[in-house]
């Protein structure tokens, strides 16, 4: 099912409706924060200047760095009297990125959350558990109002508490789950933990993951293990949260919701355009929020945006699942690798663990990376030559996927903590 | 039955694990018959036959190890000079591969007892017949 006709408009329709909604962004932000009109003055641009979608590249990046400036309501084009809702990001370092919604914005989001609800194939006859952390977090009340509004039946777990999250959807007769896919496989361990089969004993039949990149291979994981269909989302708070892209039916790629953001792909380093096709960082631009549009936000994840033609109907462009995001992105031995390349390799090995940490640290001038393994019985031998052929094996196809040697070192069951939310695949004590 | 389970646990070379997979075992009152360890930097295959094998299976399992059960053969040799020497020759001689094997010395018979990992048990047990070599029985384990 399609849930909205602008989905499937051809494309010069779509792109003059983006011009449209564009210049009048421009000029709304342009009145109403002090932040934009600043920059746009600073570059010589005013909101006139933007005749054609080209134009767009004319106007100066915003970051993760002018949200952190302009902390905490800085950067809104609304009085608070009409923001109904705050989200913020966790915030690791330093103060946390703030977002607000007005009532419209937050009527938006619900449909656009629909979109990929109703992409997967989701309709009002299922039940779905949301085990995204409910809070400041977009992840889980972004899903669960989509979910009510799609009319698919709700139960609002949050993360954590995992046995309770399969005894509910063994009861319940959950058939979509929600969450982040290293949180997933985590209660898939805990569900053969306890004895349940997906297959015989839960009607599970849909996964909307996202919310961290993840693999091809884990897909593939993650679709076995729990007998379902699984499909990622794409979105980030300073944007809107979940709801920028989603997958369809076919599997391939994420349909970005052109008719209200528009994609650029920009070489990381310097901020020059990348023709579509390329690999670069996402930058978008909201072309209808109200309380906090963003112009040309770089979003720090790394993908590649291309037009084809899907077998669902629509016409939208499509993003790839990001490869990772460029502050995980490790340079070892000048060598650029992202924790997804490494997931990449050991998802492809049968019987390998997918959980797994990524350990660096500098001997001498030397950066050293070392990959821990968790063992499971499908790769333990009582033959010591067995055993080491395994780890010579995982060692050698990361080399080769990887461009650089590593270390493996398979450890203990439970070492790797697992995660509830986004998963930490990094420890770097190079920093300490 | 020739045929005597054994249980192997992956352990990773951290101070207190082995200790932590004994006693494991001693709690639920198992007795382990023979035993060897593997090692290399970073981790250890710790193998053992014992007198309860089903009992140190779940016990281990419960507690999260990594365990795999496996068959292993038993022989007696004669406790002197050349004794280990003469059955490893029969061996070579039937042309088995051993993967790995381990010494259990039995006090109360005063004779020696090898363990032998074979890459393919029901051949090795078949050849080893063949020329005679008599295989402990699993039971032997058991009641020492």
């Amino acid at each position: 099912m399609i849930w909205d006709k602008n989905e499937t408009l051809p494309e010069e329709e779509n792109k003059q409706l983006q011009l449209d909604k564009l210049q009048y962004i421009v000029d709304y932000v342009y009145k109403r924060v002090p932040f934009y009109k600043k920059k746009l003055d600073k570059a010589g641009l005013k909101p006139s200047s933007i005749k054609t979608l080209n134009d767009l590249r004319l106007i100066p990046f915003t970051t993760k760095d002018d949200f952190r400036v302009n902390y905490p309501f800085g950067l809104f084009a609304v009085p608070l009297k009409q923001v109904v809702r705050i989200h913020s990001s966790s915030g690791t370092t330093g103060k946390p990125i703030v977002v607000g919604y007005t009532q419209r914005d937050v009527e938006v989001w619900k449909n656009l959350v629909a979109r990929f609800i109703v992409a997967g194939g989701v309709t009002a006859e299922d039940i779905a558990q949301v085990s995204f952390g409910y809070g400041l977090f977009t992840g889980g009340f972004g899903l669960h109002y989509g979910l009510e509004k799609v009319g698919v039946t709700v139960i609002p777990i949050s993360s954590g508490n995992t046995k309770r999250q399969v005894m509910l959807m063994k009861d319940y007769g959950v058939t979509v789950l929600i969450g982040t896919p290293s949180y997933v496989l985590h209660i898939a361990d805990v569900m053969k933990n306890e004895g349940i089969n997906p297959k015989r004993d839960l009607k599970l039949r849909v996964g909307l993951f996202g919310a961290e990149p993840w693999t091809e291979n884990m897909r593939k994981r993650i679709e076995i293990e729990l007998n379902i269909k699984a499909y990622d989302n794409y979105g980030l708070s300073e944007v809107i949260g979940p709801g920028v892209a989603g997958e369809c039916s076919a599997q391939h790629g994420m349909h970005i919701f052109e008719d209200h953001f528009i994609a650029e792909i920009v070489d990381p380093k310097t901020g020059e355009l990348l023709p579509e096709g390329e690999c670069g960082e996402l930058v978008l631009t909201t072309l209808t929020k109200e309380a906090l549009p963003v112009l040309r936000y770089r979003t720090g994840d790394i993908t590649r945006i291309y037009r084809e033609k899907c077998s669902c109907g629509r016409t939208t462009i499509k993003m790839d699942k990001p490869i990772g995001r460029t502050d995980d992105m490790l340079i070892i031995r000048g060598v650029n690798i992202f924790p997804s390349q490494v997931e990449e390799v050991l998802c492809s090995i049968e019987g390998v663990s997918p959980h797994y940490q990524i350990v660096v640290d500098r001997e001498g001038a030397m950066d050293v990376m070392e990959i821990w393994v968790e063992m499971t019985e499908k790769m333990f031998f009582d033959e010591m030559r067995k055993q080491r052929l395994l780890v010579e094996r995982i060692r050698d196809e990361l080399r080769s996927a990887l461009g650089i040697s590593v270390g493996v070192k398979l450890v203990e069951p439970g070492t790797v903590k697992r995660s509830e939310g986004k998963a930490k695949r990094v420890i770097d004590k190079r920093r300490i | 039955m020739c045929r005597i389970a054994q249980l192997s646990v992956f352990i990773e070379n951290k101070k207190g694990r082995f200790a932590h997979v004994v006693q494991l075992l001693g709690e639920k009152d198992v007795n382990i018959r023979a035993m060897s360890l593997a090692d290399t930097v970073d981790f250890g295959i710790l193998r053992f036959v014992v007198d309860k094998p089903d009992v140190a299976y779940s016990i281990l399992k419960e507690n999260g190890l990594i365990v795999r059960k496996d068959e292993v053969l038993a022989m007696e040799v004669e406790d002197k000079p050349g004794g280990l020497a003469k059955l490893l020759q029969s061996i070579t001689k039937q042309d088995l591969s051993v993967e790995y094997m381990y010494t259990f010395n039995n006090v109360l018979s005063g004779k020696a007892v090898m363990i032998f990992r074979f890459e393919d048990t029901v051949e090795a047990i078949e050849r080893l017949k063949e020329i005679g070599v008599g295989l402990l029985p699993s039971d032997y384990f058991w009641g020492i």
